[in-house]
């Protein structure tokens, strides 16, 4: 067999494996891709929530996208309190301006960054949230300042649709 | 398992394999000696180990999203089909899955009649062959159930009450199986389970199909015994496995076409109706594998015998080593088996036909003959001709010419191509 | 290569026999060129806009299509309305939704994630209203008769006089294409029913044609991608077959055996 031929069916058969690999390739993505969210998942509605009877101090909890959402209506000390706090003393520095827009309401997912437990109310060392799985404090704005979580409660995207209601998502 | 011991060139290699003897087997697997002269009906092995793949792949997939509950099963089905993603292609795969899967194991099967490969020294992978198709008409079946359409529900219900022929437990079995007083959500979820499980068992029993089949070595056309490894014989890799892939992707276009052109042609239109105990559809019928089983069950006007004839039908295959006894393998050398052989092979694809149509005036007739024919053909055809059969000399190998220039061979090739 | 052209024959041998059984009570339905069928085949946009028309104004005042959502109608592949277009649809419709705060049920207008509004709670009213007969489901109607769209195209255009000596009950139909002849919805769609958007002409042929595409988009909303990724996946194992044919040769030219 001449060199020439040799080097041809060497060609051959890396085409033919490189070729098939690709097709094997094609073929994982669908069965991989099958476990993300389906349509009518991602095209699950948003959530409006009537908040008009809440009183302020008082938190109520709605589900959104199967986690709780935790809306609280905040008393001006609680405000304050959120305000006051000096960048420098947080763990993941966040304004309290930036977290709740409209001061009196502060609207975020109730699930701890840590591992994804629901966090107490009204709880810890900070007035405002206790997470009984591994012991992480929250503020009055939700912001973590003490505990193994990483990072603040997450803010999702929210509206207010007029003064009473809620559209979350 | 290999006749001269295996050493792994690496140290870990070899570490590894003194405990767990994989490279042994790997090594045993790619230098397998197989015969040289096998051909493509020999491929379909490959092909159907590649269709069981496939089914278990797709099925795991396609139970993340279904629910077997009788109210949301057909639902469920749909949201596979629109909103899941590529549910509708996985879907089509598994459902079209099925058919390939049976098309693929009826020519592995004729393919063992045709060259003998049921004999001696081969029965148990014969034997375990056939408890294979068992399995998978089981699972063929209760699949089919899953959609929970109207031909799910009908089939569901003709076929579980087969057992209520059977004298005095009868009827017991029926509703042990139903769970209820019809087929309904229990029966569903029980079939859904065992639909989950059988093809774990049928992985099983491929692997001792297999660890069988390597016992003795491939049968092949000629049908002689082969010493291995020979000038007769290749080792498995390279050349079956390329050979194997090739058909297999021919396999695959084929496939192919289903899957995307015309995925729903070989199912069934009422089984896009909800399942409704209240009205049977016109047409009951099986999946078309199931056709001509169907057909012989039909054809006989007793409940209880049809069903004995049914059963028969396939548990004799389980006894055809003993059946046949002809010592001469390969229909190549059998002149008078392989005129009967193709007149088994029109008869099972006439009771397919009839097996679809309405059981009445000729059909039925039809039906008769060819359900006669088919248990004449085994059990009184083949036993005979094995002592009355003049067979033409077998060649004494694959490569060679017999001693003394006999141009056997030569004629056996030409025979050979001929049939094939 | 010989054995595989033997192969594929006998494949064919029997599919022919096995079509032919199925297709053996087959009637010869109206035929219309249906741009959806064939390799590259893709739905008429204007065609499915119209058909869904044809559905909202007619069909549905007595089916349902319960496995629809409003979203469906601007996914791609389908009638690709505009998102707007399609909130705007699906406003137009009131669902119950709840319980509420208090516990109630409360009706608003329906969103893109809701399934399609059905003219009846339920089967059994459906029924009632149409007297005993149920209207079907029409989500995979074409997919659940045998003739598929031509059966439901011909079925639409196939109301006729009864032959003379045929006694049909009262609020039974005479229908050249249906199952025994008779049926008990009276004929759907005459000329002129509904006025078209785009201002095609609304004769029952042309308003057949629609929403029969649109049913079948209804009962295969992938098809587009299934002929799609179908022609890919086609020439990509041909490719791949014959280079995995010439290794095959290579390889197998080290023995002295043909393959």
């Amino acid at each position: 067999m001449s060199e020439k031929n040799t080097k041809r069916r060497d060609f051959l058969f890396t085409a033919t494996t490189a070729v098939g690999a690709v097709g094997a390739a094609a073929v994982v993505w669908p069965m991989i891709d099958q476990m993300n969210p389906d349509a009518s998942v991602k095209a699950l509605a948003s959530t409006e929530v009537d908040v008009s009877s809440v009183n302020p101090g008082n938190t109520i909890t709605v589900l959104w996208r199967g986690k709780p959402v935790f809306i609280r209506r905040r008393t001006q000390d609680e405000i304050d309190e959120a305000r006051s706090v000096k960048m420098e003393d947080l763990i993941h520095p966040e304004k309290d301006e930036d977290r709740a827009k409209n001061p009196e309401w502060l609207v975020m997912l109730g699930v701890c960054t840590h591992l994804g437990c629901v966090p107490l109310n009204d709880k810890g060392d900070y007035n405002g949230w206790f997470c009984p799985c591994h012991g992480s404090h929250y503020d009055t704005s939700g912001r973590i300042r003490k505990g193994p979580a990483p990072w603040n409660m997450e803010i999702p995207k929210y509206e207010f649709v007029n003064a009473n209601t809620i559209k979350i998502g | 398992m290999s006749e001269h011991e295996y050493k792994p060139k690496s140290k870990v290699g070899q570490w590894f394999n003194d405990r767990l003897p994989l490279l042994t087997l790997a090594n045993h697997l790619t230098d397998y000696p197989t015969p040289k002269n096998l051909n493509y009906w020999w491929t379909f092995g490959g092909i159907l180990t590649f269709c069981l793949i496939t089914q278990i792949v797709t099925g795991l997939t396609l139970a993340m999203h279904y629910i077997a509950h009788a109210d949301m099963a057909f639902e469920s089905v749909e949201h596979i089909m629109r909103d899941v993603n590529y549910g509708w292609l996985i879907r089509y795969i598994h459902a079209n899955g099925a058919s390939m899967f049976f098309l693929a194991v009826y020519i592995h099967i004729f393919r063992s009649l045709f060259y003998g490969s049921y004999k001696s020294p081969r029965e148990i992978i014969w034997i375990l062959g056939i408890i294979i198709y068992l399995l998978m008409m089981a699972a063929a079946f209760m699949g089919y159930v899953l959609p929970w359409g109207q031909m799910s529900f009908w089939g569901a219900t003709v076929i579980t009450n087969l057992f209520s022929a059977i004298p005095l437990v009868g009827e017991g079995i029926v509703t042990w199986l139903w769970g209820g007083y019809s087929v309904d959500n229990p029966t569903l979820t029980r079939f859904f389970t065992l639909h989950y499980l059988i093809p774990f068992l049928i992985l099983g029993l491929v692997v001792l199909h297999i660890w069988a089949l390597h016992v003795p070595g491939n049968n092949n056309p000629v049908g002689i015994d082969i010493k291995k490894p020979s000038k007769d014989t290749v080792p498995f890799h390279p050349y079956i496995v390329i050979k194997d892939g090739f058909a297999l992707l021919m396999f695959m276009i084929v496939f192919a076409f289903f899957v995307f052109y015309s995925p729903n042609i070989l199912g069934h239109a009422d089984n896009y109706i909800e399942a409704n105990p209240m009205v049977t559809p016109a047409h009951i019928v099986p999946e078309w594998y199931l056709l001509p089983f169907y057909a012989i069950l039909r054809s006989v006007p007793d409940k209880l015998l049809g069903v004995v004839a049914m059963l028969s039908a396939i548990l004799i295959l389980a006894v055809l080593p003993w059946l046949d006894t002809s010592k001469i393998r390969s229909a190549v050398f059998r002149p008078l088996y392989r005129q009967f052989y193709w007149i088994l092979v029109a008869d099972v694809l006439i009771l397919g036909y009839v097996g679809a149509m309405p059981a009445e005036g000729l059909y039925l007739l039809i039906a008769r003959v060819a359900t006669a024919y088919y248990f004449l053909h085994f059990l009184v055809i083949l036993p005979v001709l094995g002592f009355k059969e003049k067979t033409i000399p077998i060649p004494l190998s694959i490569t060679e010419p017999v001693l003394g220039g006999n141009p056997n061979l030569a004629m056996a090739k030409q025979k050979e191509s001929k049939i094939e | 290569m010989k054995t595989f052209i033997k192969f594929c024959s006998i494949l064919g041998f029997i599919l022919c026999i096995f079509s032919h059984s199925i297709a053996a009570d087959k009637v010869d339905y109206l035929k219309t060129d249906w741009s959806f069928k064939g390799l590259f085949g893709k739905f008429d946009r204007g065609s499915l806009q119209r058909g869904y028309q044809v559905y909202t104004e007619v069909c549905a005042a007595c089916h349902s299509m319960k496995y629809l959502s409003y979203r469906n109608l601007s996914e791609k592949g389908g009638p690709e309305f505009s998102v707007e277009q399609a909130k705007a649809i699906a406003a137009s419709f009131e669902v119950v939704d709840g319980p509420n705060a208090d516990g109630e049920m409360f009706t608003r207008p329906a969103k893109l994630s809701d399934k399609f509004v059905m003219p009846y709670e339920n089967e059994k009213a459906a029924q009632a209203a149409n007297g005993g007969a149920y209207p079907p489901d029409m989500s995979v109607l074409v997919k659940a008769r045998g003739g598929g769209v031509d059966y439901i195209y011909s079925l639409l255009q196939g109301y006729e006089t009864a032959p003379a000596g045929m006694i049909l009950d009262e609020g039974v139909h005479y229908n050249k294409y249906m199952y025994g002849n008779k049926i008990k919805m009276s004929a759907p769609l005459s000329d002129g029913i509904i006025e078209y958007r785009d201002g095609t002409t609304a004769s029952v042929e042309q308003m057949s044609k629609d929403v029969t595409t649109f049913l079948m988009w209804a009962a295969e909303p992938h098809l587009e991608a299934r002929h799609r990724m179908g022609f890919k996946a086609i020439i990509y194992l041909i490719i791949l077959t014959t280079l995995v044919y010439f290794s095959m040769k290579k390889i197998w030219s080290r023995v002295e055996s043909e393959v």
